[in-house]
């Protein structure tokens, strides 16, 4: 603490200064032409704001210290490598652009594809393209459904036909469990020997921070005796590599989770998902959070009429049916977008406007909780002696919030966040079911399993859309529960205070 | 000390917390013996393990943080670590009850109290339904609950404060215990009600035949129904003697700082003594005496060798101390006494006479809503109808009972709290009626030192930003760097380092934060400070050195001080004039001497005869019945006639109208004056 050489925020500063510059000025380099949606613009202001908000707490003990705690725990930290796995992907796939068409003749200066990819796509590539006819199985050769076919001989007959990609590289068909077997095989020592050129890596960087020579290091790594603990965190990105490697491997010649009615690989829609995922249980909470804060602690400390008003408010909003709104003011989005059609550039700006639509519904209807938390919370505090004292000082009101109110509920915020975001991903899922979640065109996992429902009753069974929504969905709100519960307990004064 | 009449007797207990090198030894081998039928006390500051050493009686150690490492704990031929929890739980609240220091939280609220003794009675003595009730009643009836067989079905939450634990009491003996383990049972309480808990437990004693281990801080509780004192200090016992013994020729360096640290009358005008530094972690490994680095009598060998245990014989009785001076074989140096602790500022100083603040017929009344459109049903009248008056340089003592409403008084003297009606002049302006801006720029001058320092400051902002707030807001110091330099100087004058500035509240001891708290004060440089019982959450020794810190100050700076509190002792060494609330007004108001010399209200009276001291001539306690009425409605006429052993027809028919007698003070009294 004794040297204050630099300000807190010099590092994220040319963090988000080099991100901004790359985000404005790559695309001309690769002839693209970038395309920035406002849940791009909101994500990336999101990832600033934690980037700063990291630096900060880092110079402040008393906010540091749970994180450090956090951080030891092997639970949590294996919840935020699989969290930062899906984070990963959904920020590779918030970088929207659109392609240049080759050049026709006489064509004045480039026309544009009207198909917005992202780079998470382009890493997808084979994924994304090798689409089928309709249904197949999970590494199936053929079609689920049979199809009547003219035979070269002229003859009609009913057949299964062999698949446009799944498996096309095979001529023999009973040579598919020996494929299979090899690709996988084949990516499981790729990931194998990532994770090991992973633990290198840390190897050599702790060995530094801990001045030790690079093999003590990773010994040290290897039995576990580390106060961050790195085994548990290699072990867990080691499975995850293995298991990225050994699906990347096989779905350059199959479909891992089949493809749906369309034809589309259902793995790619499930990736794809990710991001929706991630923007819903971000951003309503980036829309939420003033309105909770400030309402909240103004209700605690200034209490009387503000109170009262305050009070009308949420009150009143929470005893309205939250579905009923939600679908009140998704139907009346869709026809204003329905009406204003020279609005949108592309479909998928359309589409993201709905989703940031229902972000925003959303979060009016979830303040309520963490403004009557906040409030009560406030009240406690604005009895506390150093508020008075503050009082006695003639200090300002919202210097007071300011100052003494907001950083001693802000672990409240904290814990509540890091608990709604998975219960928004699931949020997210049920009203796209319900048919008022984000637009059809938007893949999701709500899409996903709302299309399962007809697959579910066809005869043979569907069960790839819905297992791999479920698969994902699964996991990231799982890792997400899991860091949650890790944070509540190092933030938690009470359950922090029964040790001595 | 030998026989057969001995209860309880303790060897070498050790508790510890925690494994490895970085253990905390909470208690590290204590021995003591308790006889049939006395009272035992163990005596020592906060976290000295007095508490730790009583829980470790009965195996209560908070497991699996703490364990007992070693120890024999003989109780009537058994050896009670030795016992399973099964046995064990035959033991507690059947041979060995405990009472402890918040009977608000000791008792079950959702439980009536005749089932919350009930269940005592049925767990250890079997008794069926109907006798459970019967022998609850009586115990009520012992412990002194008036109307018992109404009380029986309350919850905790409708009796008050001292009558919860009296329930706790009842709750103690229901078993029939040999021995009641009593951890601070009054520090909760008021002095009236503290002398009425202290006295019931005596005659209890007295009736049953019981032995009682008294666990406290208080010099003054132990002065008065001890039979034998351990003093503890950092996890041992330092020393131990009968109380006679002990007070009139304490030993031990330690002990003998302790009984010059506790304020009273005749040390006005004098520095306290103060024992500086302080308790060292428990954490660490000690190779000589754990008090040598506080100690002004210590000398290098202290430092060194660790002080075994040494017994000397006096009038047949044993008076043991660990300390080397009274080590046979060792020839300790002679004491230099350090002339320095008796210099101080002297009651020479001379009376100014200009008014700082005065206050007149200051009422908050605090509306009481109910119902569907929240009507006004009634009021709190917290205070009623205050007039004080405090002079630049001086020190006015607000003395009262926990919810006489003397710290709503203080704030709201301040504004702090929006007052009713009333007066507060301060330099020609009504600060009860300044327009909130004016009011804001006025605040400079009056500032509040408050009760608990660990609340008083926020967590979440170092100590130099919490010092410099005040000046930020009042515009003093231009530059930064010029508010840096003057909150060193703050940190300075009240005996911090100026790298305190840069560390968090919470890595500072009470003490300490309440030295920030006033040089926060300080900062505004302020005419009067409003100290809101700013010693009642410290040890003795460090309410010394808190005590002289102020009185330092107001020297330096002719501060002007209102001090609220309920402590006499405090008073009588720090105060000028005392004004004595009661239930929202003050019944007696006037310079300090002629107040504590000859107290005129029954209150006033009652209230000083209740306090406990440490000298040993006997004084009659005045015991007030009841506890204080309800400030919602209180009693008509005089609002003390319900409680006043002098009552007259008259008191109960108007408030009698305020007296001033010759001597300066006002009364409030129709036994005087008339």
């Amino acid at each position: 603490m004794a040297k204050r050489s630099r300000p807190f925020w010099l590092w994220p500063a040319v963090t988000v200064l080099i991100l901004a510059l790359a985000w404005w000025q790559l695309p001309a380099q690769f002839g693209v032409r970038p395309v920035y949606l406002w849940t791009d613009r909101l994500i990336f202001l999101l990832l600033a704001g934690a980037l700063f908000l990291g630096g900060w707490i880092r110079r402040r003990e008393h906010l540091r210290q749970p994180w450090v705690e956090v951080f030891r725990q092997r639970r949590a930290m294996v919840a935020l490598v699989v969290l930062l796995a899906f984070v990963i992907t959904g920020l590779l796939d918030s970088v929207h652009y659109r392609k240049p068409l080759p050049m026709v003749d006489g064509q004045q200066g480039v026309q544009y594809s009207v198909e917005v990819v992202t780079l998470l796509d382009e890493l997808l590539g084979t994924l994304r393209e090798g689409t089928e006819k309709t249904y197949s199985a999970p590494f199936a050769m053929t079609q689920l459904a049979r199809e009547t076919v003219t035979l070269p001989d002229g003859t009609q007959s009913r057949i299964r036909p062999r698949l446009r990609h799944g498996g096309a590289h095979l001529t023999d068909p009973s040579q598919r469990g020996r494929d299979i077997l090899a690709s996988g095989l084949a990516g499981a020592a790729i990931g194998v020997g990532l994770t090991m050129l992973v633990w290198l890596l840390l190897g050599a960087i702790l060995s530094r921070r801990w001045q030790t020579s690079w093999r003590a290091a990773l010994t040290r790594i290897v039995h576990g005796r580390t106060e961050v603990p790195w085994r548990a965190i290699l072990v867990t990105a080691g499975s995850l590599l293995v298991l990225m490697a050994m699906t990347a491997l096989w779905s350059r010649h199959w479909h891992v989770f089949g493809t749906d009615k369309v034809g589309e690989d259902v793995l790619y829609l499930a990736i794809k998902s990710i991001r929706t995922g991630l923007v819903i249980g971000t951003l309503t909470t980036l829309v939420m959070l003033p309105f909770a804060i400030l309402l909240g602690i103004m209700a605690g400390y200034f209490r009387g009429w503000v109170d009262d008003i305050i009070q009308y408010l949420y009150t009143t909003l929470s005893s309205i049916p939250g579905v009923l709104l939600i679908a009140a003011a998704v139907l009346s989005i869709q026809v204003y977008i329905a009406n204003h059609p020279d609005l949108f550039e592309t479909a998928t700006d359309r589409a993201d406007l709905r989703l940031l639509a229902l972000c925003v519904i959303l979060g009016i209807t979830s303040w309520t909780n963490l403004c009557r938390l906040l409030r009560g919370e406030t009240f406690k505090l604005r009895e506390m002696d150093y508020i008075q004292a503050a009082t006695a000082f003639g200090v300002g009101h919202f210097t007071i919030l300011g100052r003494h109110v907001l950083p001693n509920v802000l672990h409240i915020v904290l814990i509540i966040v890091v608990l709604d975001f998975s219960g928004l991903v699931l949020a997210e899922a049920v009203l796209s079911y319900v048919g008022v979640g984000v637009d059809p065109s938007t893949i999701s996992w709500g899409n996903m399993i709302n299309g399962a429902r007809l697959e579910l009753a066809r005869e043979p069974v569907v069960w790839w859309s819905l297992a791999a929504a479920f698969v994902f969905m699964f996991a990231l709100v799982l890792s997400a529960n899991l860091f949650a519960d890790a944070v509540r307990d190092a933030f938690d004064p009470r359950l922090r205070e029964q040790s001595p | 000390m030998s026989g057969d009449d001995i209860l309880l007797r303790v060897r070498d207990l050790r508790v510890q917390f925690g494994q490895g090198p970085q253990a905390v030894r909470a208690v590290d081998g204590v021995d003591f013996a308790i006889r049939r039928g006395e009272t035992f006390a163990l005596l020592g500051e906060s976290g000295c393990g007095k508490s730790m050493s009583a829980l470790a009686l009965l195996q209560l150690v908070p497991r699996p943080a703490g364990r007992i490492t070693s120890g024999e704990v003989w109780f009537d031929g058994q050896d009670l670590l030795a016992l399973s929890e099964q046995q064990m739980r035959q033991v507690r609240g059947h041979r060995i009850s405990m009472i402890f220091q918040e009977p608000m939280t000791s008792l079950n609220p959702v439980m009536t109290v005749g089932e919350q003794i009930g269940e005592v009675l049925e767990q250890h003595l079997g008794l069926p339904r109907r006798a459970r009730r019967d022998r609850t009643i009586e115990l009520l009836t012992d412990v002194g609950i008036p109307a018992p067989a109404r009380r029986i079905d309350d919850y905790p939450h409708q009796l008050s404060g001292g009558m919860k634990q009296r329930v706790m009491i009842a709750m103690a003996l229901a078993g029939e215990p040999d021995l009641l383990i009593a951890d601070e049972p009054t520090t909760a309480l008021d002095v009236t009600i503290q002398a009425q808990v202290l006295e019931l437990l005596a005659k209890i004693q007295r009736d049953t035949g019981m032995a009682i281990l008294l666990i406290t801080h208080d010099l003054g509780i132990v002065a008065e129904t001890v039979d034998h004192v351990a003093v503890m200090y950092a996890g041992q016992i330092v020393e131990a003697a009968s109380r006679r013994e002990l007070f009139a020729s304490p030993l031990h360096p330690y002990t003998r700082k302790l009984f010059a640290a506790v304020p009273d009358r005749r040390k006005r005008g004098r520095k306290l003594e103060t024992i500086s530094g302080n308790v060292p972690p428990l954490n660490r490994r000690f190779t000589g005496c754990r008090f040598a680095e506080r100690c002004d009598e210590a000398w290098l060998r202290c430092r060194e060798q660790a002080p075994a245990w040494t017994e000397r014989e006096t009038d047949g009785e044993t008076h043991g101390v660990r300390c080397l001076r009274y080590q046979p074989g060792i020839e300790a140096p002679r004491v230099v006494s350090r002339p320095g602790s008796e210099t101080g500022s002297g009651e020479t100083k001379p009376a100014s006479a200009s008014t700082l603040l005065t206050v007149r017929d200051l009422k908050v009344h605090f509306p009481i809503r109910k119902g569907l459109f929240k009507r006004v049903v009634g009021h709190v009248y917290a205070v009623d109808g205050v007039d004080l008056q405090i002079a630049d340089g001086r020190t006015l003592a607000l003395v009262g009972e926990s919810g006489c409403g003397k710290t709503t008084a203080g704030k709201a003297i301040l504004r702090l709290i929006a007052p009713t009606a009333g007066e507060v002049i301060y330099d020609g302006q009504d600060l009860a009626r300044l327009p909130a801006d004016e009011l804001r720029r006025l605040r400079a001058r009056l500032q509040i030192i408050f009760q608990d320092p660990f609340a008083s400051m926020n967590p979440r902002m170092m100590v130099g930003n919490i010092v410099e707030e005040g000046m930020r807001a009042q515009g003093i110091g231009r530059t930064a760097e010029e508010r840096r330099q003057r909150v060193a100087q703050l940190l300075e004058q009240v005996g911090l380092p100026p790298e305190a500035a840069r560390r968090y509240p919470h890595e500072f001891s009470g003490g300490q934060r309440q030295r920030i708290c006033i040089a926060r004060a300080l900062a505004v440089e302020p005419r009067l400070i409003v100290c809101d019982e700013p010693t009642s959450a410290l040890d003795v020794s460090v309410q010394a050195q808190t005590l002289n810190l102020l009185k330092d100050l107001q020297d330096r700076f002719g501060l002007g001080y209102l001090f609220i509190t309920h402590n006499i002792s405090v008073v009588a060494y720090l105060a000028h004039d005392v004004a004595v609330m009661y239930l929202g007004r003050i019944v007696e108001q006037g310079p300090v001497d002629a107040i504590l010399d000859d107290p005129r209200h029954p209150y006033t009276r009652a209230l000083l005869s209740a306090v406990p001291s440490l000298d040993e001539n006997g004084r009659e306690i005045i015991r007030l019945e009841g506890e204080l009425p309800s400030p919602i409605n209180p009693p008509p006429g005089c609002h003390f006639h319900p409680r006043c052993p002098d009552a007259m027809p008259v008191c109960a028919e108007r408030y009698p109208d305020p007296v001033t007698l010759p001597d300066g003070r006002v009364v409030k009294c129709h036994l005087v004056g008339d």
